[in-house]
């Protein structure tokens, strides 16, 4: 753990109700507010932000949903949500929070609330952004290799001046996959606690025997190209991701976006796997929200799948179903060869067998823009799970830190007092081969009392990390949790629309081949 | 009953104080029973109704194009209108039901109860019930076979079904073998001719030992099978040599008609499997909505809806196999073993030609026992003539009975699917609702 004490001044000195900098990209609050992740701001700085370590400490805004952390984290009611963290971290910590408290004037302010105000900020009001395009390319790829791979045009207009009467030049460049990939786990290790939209999948799942598995299918290739707009404007309409300069470079710059990306340093700043997997099962006491969340991020994971592989099933059969009545068409018709009266209406029937199992074509293609829809959903639970999981890998830092100090504060005891209190291999020791001179106890104590001081410090200052976070993740939460609600009731209502429109088609089919048999 | 709209047997019980009367024009027709009941007659009380029906049919009439020497007696063709109208001149009602299995020690097999209630003068009660295995049945098809070779003889359901693999005495397979052989007598009914045989009288009332003491009598089965085998022989040896335009057409009729048929009928039990495919999954489709909606707060009640929804299609989808099921397979299958039959059929009256054929050319080679021969090629004459006649007539009557049958049961069919739709189509609106609602 490094230490962190220069840099960790920001609630005292918080000034509440300031409303600049609405371009404070999150990555430079964030370094400020001294998360565990250390990022050099690459966009333009909070204008607050001196940038200078011991600068007081810029926190502009008190609105509800600001794209500056630090601001939210003062904007925040303190006392509405129980430090957990503080309470497992067994008394110290928390002895210092009444201190803070009083030092902290924002944190009896109500949260302010100003959404409106954040989404026309959004870059997707202010710039139009599509990928229009897919194009088939050949290239050489990191070992030389021959590669087939697949780019996408991404075509950008800034909307402001399509309002003044004028025609704005359309810019574009050419991505490919692996890019917007790149671009999202950008995202997610800088933004841990937002909920960041899903990627479209990157080989073709749960498909029925129609659709093809290949990713070079030009209908997977179309779909994919609509998941990646998708995915760009749901980016683009984040109040919080639409700032990161990252992104507008992706949408914007060609050239050296990739090395841009990864001097950003994000890839060390991302958790390691085990350590996250670690924290999970050793994590004492999680904010139950968060488990709560995990749990339903899990359900919600296990049930889509479940249902777009029976609904991938469904598809195929109905597909049976439409197709199998094409083959009366023929028969009916070679058979109307050689009839005389019946002829007529077998003909004209058969003509109508084979609308009938054509039709089954469309309502199947736009069944999948639900399925598409569904998956978007999949891959989301995926991102609440990965916000859930930082959680706990905090707390768990946390957690660990609060044993240490209290650790270390009990050596400083013993040694101070002389007495054992619990087993300890060094009280052993020093019981079999003697007692140290106090010049070295001495010595001991007040290392280990500068230790303590840094410990203390130091939790505190993750237990306001864990606690900014718990708060800006839960708004994004709530933000994630109305979009989906909006829209999966979209989507089940576009599906309930599509399937009337099916059974129209039926009836139309069926009314029709009943008057031709009729008129055998 | 079957007899709406059907080929039914025009002549009336002499109860009725009607007799036959032969339609005056058609030529070559003898006194004989079979060829008299086979013109179609019917005696006319009014000439009113004879004005009525005459000009509702000349379009039938017309229509017609096997009409060679014997003029279609549009009176025939009238016949089955009028009777379409009125039912209740039908006058020999059978019905086929209660299957009951009987176990002894050799085999174990199936009886089916026939209940006969009927008018008619030579039955000597009005109602009869008896019990019938399949077995006797074949007797009776090779009865009627046998007295009338060029009559089309209604199809028997087959003695197993290999391809569904269906176990012999599967309650479906009951079943199914039930409604067909109920669809054998009633057809036997409704045929001008073969509603007065002896044998199928006989059938009808005979109790079991009686039957079975009468089926001992006559020429048994294998005789029969015999005259098949002769018959197709012939007509591989080259029995159609005289064979007359028409025939040759019916020929050809029916080798494509088989053929489609039989392609028909691929198609109709592909749906059907391709149906109940469906239905299956969609069973595990509507629950994990109901699942899904365990989790959600906000969207828990759309997505309840859904699975209601999915659940009431899922019915529907069951209605429509059975639909299915009820109109359409039995009658193509039936109309498959049809198409066998009037092979069969022509054979046979090509057998019967032959004999014809190589008597002439005997008598060609032979200058003497000139007068011998004559007569009997006079007698074979008149039985080619019968033959031909008969087959000719019921042929008409077979394709007007194919006609109203396919027509009726792709009908039923589509209406079938019409409610299928709307059901869906409501299921879904209320959905919309539904969702709409708690949008």
């Amino acid at each position: 753990m490094e230490t962190r004490g220069v840099d960790q001044k920001p609630l005292r000195d918080a000034v509440p109700g300031r409303m600049d900098a609405p371009e404070v990209t999150l990555a430079n609050s964030r370094e400020a507010g001294a998360g565990s992740q250390h990022l050099t701001p690459d966009g333009p700085p909070c204008p607050e932000q001196a940038g200078l370590p011991g600068a007081p400490r810029p926190v502009p805004c008190g609105r509800a949903r600001c794209a500056c952390r630090s601001g939210l984290s003062a904007c925040a009611q303190r006392g509405a949500e129980p430090l957990i963290a503080m309470e497992s971290a067994e008394a110290e910590p928390s002895e210092s929070r009444p201190e803070e408290d009083g030092a902290v004037p924002a944190s009896d302010l109500p949260l302010p609330e100003q959404p409106a105000a954040t989404m026309e900020d959004c870059l997707a009001k202010k710039m139009e952004i599509t990928v229009s395009e897919a194009e088939k390319r050949t290239g050489r790829n990191a070992m030389n290799m021959q590669e087939t791979y697949t780019a996408y045009l991404i075509e950008t207009r800034a909307v402001e001046s399509q309002n003044e009467g004028q025609c704005s030049p359309v810019d574009s460049l050419w991505r490919r996959y692996s890019e917007f990939e790149l671009l999202r786990n950008y995202l997610l290790v800088t933004y841990p606690h937002i909920v960041v939209p899903p990627l479209p999948e990157k080989r073709a799942d749960f498909v029925w025997h129609k659709l093809s598995a290949d990713n070079m299918d030009p209908d997977f290739v179309e779909r994919r190209r609509i998941g990646l707009e998708n995915f760009l404007l749901r980016v683009a309409s984040h109040p919080v991701l639409c700032q990161d300069k990252i992104f507008y470079s992706f949408l914007t710059q060609e050239g050296g976006w990739k090395e841009m990306v990864n001097e950003t340093g994000f890839q060390l700043k991302a958790d390691s796997r085990l350590k996250a997997l670690n924290a999970t099962f050793r994590v004492k006491n999680p904010d139950k929200r968060f488990t709560e969340l995990k749990h339903y991020s899990d359900e919600l994971q296990s049930v889509i799948s479940h249902l777009l592989r029976v609904r991938a099933r469904v598809a195929d059969r109905l597909y049976g179903v439409y197709k199998v009545h094409g083959n009366y068409g023929r028969v009916f018709s070679e058979w109307s060869a050689i009839e005389k009266e019946m002829g007529d209406g077998l003909q004209s029937a058969g003509h109508h067998m084979d609308v009938y199992a054509a039709s089954i074509d469309d309502i199947l293609e736009e069944e999948e823009h639900y399925a598409d829809q569904l998956k978007e959903y999949l891959f989301y639970a995926e991102a609440l799970r990965a916000v859930c999981r930082k959680h706990e890998l905090m707390q768990y830092d946390l957690e660990m830190a609060a044993q240490d100090l209290t650790s270390k504060k009990q050596q400083c005891e013993e040694l101070a007092t002389g007495t054992v209190r619990t087993f300890s291999l060094k009280g052993m020791t020093s019981k079999l081969f003697g007692q140290e001179t106090p010049e070295q106890r001495e010595a001991k104590i007040k290392v280990l009392e500068e230790q303590i001081q840094e410990g203390e410090e130091q939790l505190k200052s993750k237990n306001l990390e864990g606690r900014d976070f718990v708060k800006s993740a839960w708004a994004d939460i709530e933000r994630f949790k109305e979009q989906k609600n909006h829209d999966l009731k979209e989507a089940l209502i576009s599906y309930a629309v599509m399937q009337i429109s099916m059974c129209k088609k039926g009836i139309q089919v069926w009314t029709n081949a009943k008057e031709c048999f009729g008129k055998m | 009953m079957e007899a709406e709209g059907r080929a039914p047997g025009p002549t009336l019980p002499p109860a009725g104080g009607r007799g036959l009367e032969h339609l005056a024009g058609v030529p070559g027709a003898t006194p004989t029973p079979l060829l008299t009941a086979s013109a179609e007659v019917l005696e006319f009380d009014d000439e009113e109704d004879d004005l009525e029906v005459f000009s509702k049919d000349t379009s039938l009439a017309e229509a017609n194009s096997f009409s060679p020497s014997m003029p279609i007696s549009p009176s025939s063709m009238i016949n089955q209108y009028k009777f379409e109208d009125e039912p209740e001149l039908k006058d020999l009602f059978i019905t086929v039901d209660d299957p009951e299995s009987h176990i002894t020690a050799i085999e174990t097999f199936i009886t089916y109860r026939v209940v006969t209630k009927t008018s008619r003068g030579e039955f000597d009660s009005c109602e009869y019930e008896v019990r019938r295995r399949y077995q006797d049945f074949l007797w009776l098809k090779s009865k009627l076979e046998e007295a009338h070779p060029t009559l089309i003889i209604p199809p028997l359901p087959e003695k197993f079904v290999m391809k569904g693999m269906v176990e012999r005495f599967s309650d479906e397979f009951i079943e199914t073998r039930r409604k067909a052989l109920h669809k054998f007598l009633n057809r036997i009914a409704d045929h001008p001719t073969l509603t007065f045989n002896e044998d199928f009288k006989i059938f009808l009332t005979a109790q079991a030992w009686e039957l079975s003491s009468h089926k001992k009598q006559g020429p048994g089965l294998l005789s029969r099978m015999g005259q098949t085998v002769r018959a197709v022989a012939s007509s591989v040896r080259g029995g159609v040599k005289n064979r007359p335009e028409m025939f040759t057409e019916m020929n050809d009729y029916m080798e494509t008609f088989s053929h489609k048929i039989n392609v028909l009928d691929k198609i109709a039990h592909r749906i059907y499997k391709e149906e109940r495919e469906y239905f299956n999954e969609m069973k595990e489709y509507g629950p994990i909505y109901t699942l899904w909606s365990a989790s959600e707060e906000d969207i828990a009640d759309s997505l309840k809806g859904v699975a209601s929804c999915i659940d009431k299609c899922c019915k529907a989808t069951e209605k429509r196999m059975a639909g299915l099921s009820e109109n359409l397979l039995p009658v193509i299958h039936e109309y498959v073993l049809y198409s066998e039959i009037l092979m069969g059929v022509l054979k046979r009256r090509d057998q019967i030609q032959s004999e014809l054929d190589s008597k002439v050319d005997a008598l060609a080679n032979k200058k003497a026992d000139k007068d011998l021969f004559s007569e009997e090629i006079g007698k074979l004459e008149d039985k080619v003539e019968c033959a031909n006649n008969a087959l000719k007539a019921d042929w008409d009557r077979w394709k007007q009975n194919m006609q109203y049958d396919m027509r009726s049961a792709f009908t039923k069919v589509s209406d079938n699917n019409l409610r299928y739709y709307e059901e869906f189509y409501r299921s879904r609106s209320a959905i919309l609702i539904c969702v709409c609602g708690f949008f």
